[in-house]
């Protein structure tokens, strides 16, 4: 008698030839996936300032996208990027729609199917929902849908991650010998997670977590980072540093006494950031929440690249619609 | 209940209780043991079953099986070898009326399968309130009382005269030690799958703080307290040290988390979601160990749950899975994983169960019930959703193979299962 395979035990963004079918999370993606990707990202940024913004990759493809949280940001930075690639998009927010109505989300996914979606981009609550999705897709035989994670739970928003991967390189050349930081509540985050897998993978240096014991996960270290309680110490010698947003509700409560003392110990004030190299560049995934995790000086000072990032968003996310769709 | 006489012959009994392990013959009437070994002259013309190549043990004893469609998961009980099974009262609606609970015994005895033996409800709806008629409820059949998986009592002072109003009637208590708290919004085990897979986690600490604070209750009122379905190291140990300290306390761990840990969750397999979640590998040798030492008994906790109920992300999914028909082969493969005596594995499914339950089944001794599991144990197969008779196909090892099948039950003297 053997142990149980648990389901997709084998990467199921991969087919079986090796190739990205579904982006689902950074962890487990070869490294020369991920550099696939950048590479292919920075081959669209041109589109983008040309006059006419649209290459035909996508043409006569439906790209669905389906948020179950509500987000106009990303939704945005989807839509635009599929717009660019010729897609025809369509924007479903399923908040207050089927599901309210008792649908669960795999009879949602198969009507939208009968509807001859070739692509889901998909934003839910709860982790794992895209793994689900394609799951059901592959049982039912439909290996010609892709799904695409706008973001799961607490789980993975690998388009961020990469275009973050992006922004390092664009300004750092290269991974090795880069300290990266990552600071704040890194145990809500999706983004933070697809982070660490994708510089791990990619070969930084050294990846650095900075926060209270209380926004940081059970184990972290086993994730391949360094755990920092203290921001001043974790933040020597850094080469990038990644600010996540507090969200409201955890400001004041059992995770954290106040806004204010949050700031005080965990925000990135110029004097912080001093601590770091000086060509050290600051990132944030946005929106930001001045005076809680960041300084406006530091914001608008001239080692963020926060601006950038969702211009690089845009390539990245171009860049993984097309490969995923067989490009 | 008049029965045919019968006899097993050329099987292995192995009698955990009676120390009885051997080449030797089964003689059942009136739905007891008649005799061992040679036939009384009675049973000139009695029915034979051959055991040749087969082993013959006490019907196995479940602590807790989930039974939503009565019948069907009664014939899975028996497929499984399985002759008596306690019955968690959270069922919809929870098992807090006599009225419920009569019904439930007639339409099992109506049944003519396994036997069940309800847990009434400890409190009113499970809600951790007030107590339920417990004199009623034990009238009507219950054996003893509980919360069920999912309704820890929150209210120490509650849990409290719970205990001494239980053990005031000699009523003994099966508890799921979880705090409600500590435990809030979770959904695996938290270590390093869950901070991985960004899924909010459950600390072992959330059992051993719920055991820790039942054991101080019991100790000031000599509940008879059995914790069910413990997942964690640090449970063991302190179930492990009231024992050794002469505390009335009893225990058992479900016969998945002998096997599996929370890696098996894998890329969100929402058929790795137990309630209590898998835990670390740490956690699952510790649960090994007890069950070897005899600390603990194993049981089912056969939960069936439709397919609608585990199609959903990990975090939405129902926790729990069908486990009736697995509990014999997968107790096998433990015992074979830890070297264990094949006499002593079965002791933990059978007679372990029985005295906790205060059942008069789970051995073979002349007088004893004829409760008998006749399993083939060098028989393969493989799980699937047609090999199940159970209507739910919910486990993680679907698709896996499995050695040794059940192929005939008695109860009672009565062939309910097989032949």
């Amino acid at each position: 008698m053997n142990k149980p395979v648990a389901r997709g035990q084998n990467n199921p963004q991969l087919n079986a030839n090796g190739e990205l079918t579904h982006l689902l999370s950074t962890e487990g993606l070869p490294r020369e996936v991920l550099t696939h990707i950048l590479d292919t990202a920075a081959s669209f940024m041109e589109v983008s300032e040309r006059d006419v913004k649209k290459v035909p990759l996508l043409r006569g493809k439906s790209v669905f996208n389906l948020f179950f949280e509500n987000s106009t940001r990303t939704r945005t930075t989807f839509e635009i990027a599929a717009k660019r690639l010729s897609a025809d998009v369509i924007n479903l927010d399923i908040t207050r729609s089927s599901t309210a109505k008792g649908e669960t989300l795999l009879d949602t996914v198969d009507n939208l199917r009968a509807m001859h979606a070739d692509m889901f981009v998909v934003r839910h609550a709860t982790s794992g929902a895209p793994y689900l999705i394609a799951e059901h897709l592959a049982r039912v035989g439909r290996h010609d849908i892709h799904v695409v994670n706008a973001g799961d739970g607490r789980h993975a928003h690998p388009t961020q991650g990469l275009l973050d991967m992006y922004t390092i390189r664009h300004y750092k050349k290269e991974f090795h010998n880069l300290t990266v930081a990552i600071v704040g509540d890194i145990l809500h985050s999706r983004v933070a997670r697809s982070d660490i897998h994708a510089l791990n993978t990619l070969g930084a240096g050294e990846v650095r977590a900075i926060g209270p014991q209380t926004l940081l996960p059970t184990q972290m270290e086993k994730m391949g980072v360094r755990v920092f309680h203290d921001m001043e110490e974790g933040l020597k010698g850094c080469d990038v540093v990644i600010m996540l947003r507090l969200q409201n509700e955890r400001m004041n409560g059992t995770l954290l006494p106040s806004a204010r003392e949050y700031f005080r110990n965990y925000g990135l004030t110029p004097e912080k950031l001093a601590l770091a190299k000086p060509d050290a560049i600051v990132m944030h995934p946005g929106p930001m929440n001045r005076g809680v995790e960041i300084d406006s000086e530091v914001a608008d000072g001239n080692q963020a690249v926060i601006l950038p990032q969702v211009t690089f968003g845009i390539a990245v996310r171009m860049a993984v619609m097309s490969i995923v769709a067989g490009n | 209940m008049a029965s045919e006489k019968i006899s097993i012959k050329n099987g292995r009994l192995i009698d955990p209780k009676n120390g009885i392990d051997d080449l030797i013959d089964l003689h059942l009437a009136d739905g007891r043991v008649a005799a061992i070994g040679k036939a009384p002259d009675s049973f000139s013309g009695a029915r034979v079953i051959d055991a040749t190549g087969k082993i013959v043990c006490p019907g196995l004893v479940d602590l807790a099986a989930r039974l939503p469609g009565l019948e069907d998961e009664l014939a899975a009980a028996v497929a499984g070898g399985v002759t008596s099974l306690a019955c968690p009262p959270d069922t919809r609606p929870p098992l807090d009326e006599p009225g419920l609970v009569e019904r439930l015994v007639r339409r099992a005895a109506d049944a003519g399968l396994a036997h069940v033996l309800p847990l009434g409800a400890l409190t009113v709806g499970l809600k951790g309130e007030a107590l339920a008629e417990l004199g009623s409820l034990a009238r009507a059949g219950c054996i003893a009382f509980s919360q069920g998986g999912n309704a820890p009592i929150v209210d120490t002072q509650v849990l409290l005269r719970a205990m001494q109003y239980a053990t005031t009637f000699g009523y003994p208590l099966h508890l799921q030690p979880q705090d409600k708290h500590l435990a809030r919004d979770g959904v695996a085990h938290d270590g390093e799958v869950a901070s991985r897979l960004g899924l909010p986690g459950i600390p072992a600490a959330a059992e051993s703080a719920a055991v820790a604070s039942a054991l101080e209750l019991v100790r000031t009122t000599g509940a008879r307290l059995h914790f069910t379905r413990i997942s964690s190291a640090a449970g063991i140990t302190l179930l492990q040290r009231a024992r050794d300290e002469g505390l009335p306390v009893t225990c058992d761990i479900g016969v998945h988390h002998l096997h599996l840990t929370d890696m098996d969750i894998g890329y969100f397999d929402s058929a790795a979601r137990f309630n209590p979640p898998l835990r670390a590998q740490r956690d699952r040798e510790a649960l090994s160990a007890a069950a070897a030492s005899g600390l603990a008994a194993i049981c089912s906790d056969h939960t069936p749950i439709d397919e609608d109920g585990k199609q959903l992300p990990f975090g939405e999914a129902e926790a729990g899975a069908t486990g009736l028909e697995l509990l014999l082969p997968l107790t096998l493969k433990w015992a074979e994983a830890e070297k264990l005596p094949l006499a002593k594995a079965l002791a933990r499914i059978t007679c372990d169960p029985a005295t906790i339950l205060g059942s008069h089944a789970g051995h073979l001794a002349v007088g004893a019930p004829a409760d008998v599991c006749i399993f083939d144990p060098a028989a393969l197969w493989q799980v699937s959703a047609e090999t199940l008779v159970s209507q739910g196909k919910n486990t993680p090892f679907i698709g896996c193979g499995m050695q040794g099948k059940v192929t005939a039950t008695l109860v009672e003297g009565r062939l309910v299962f097989g032949g």
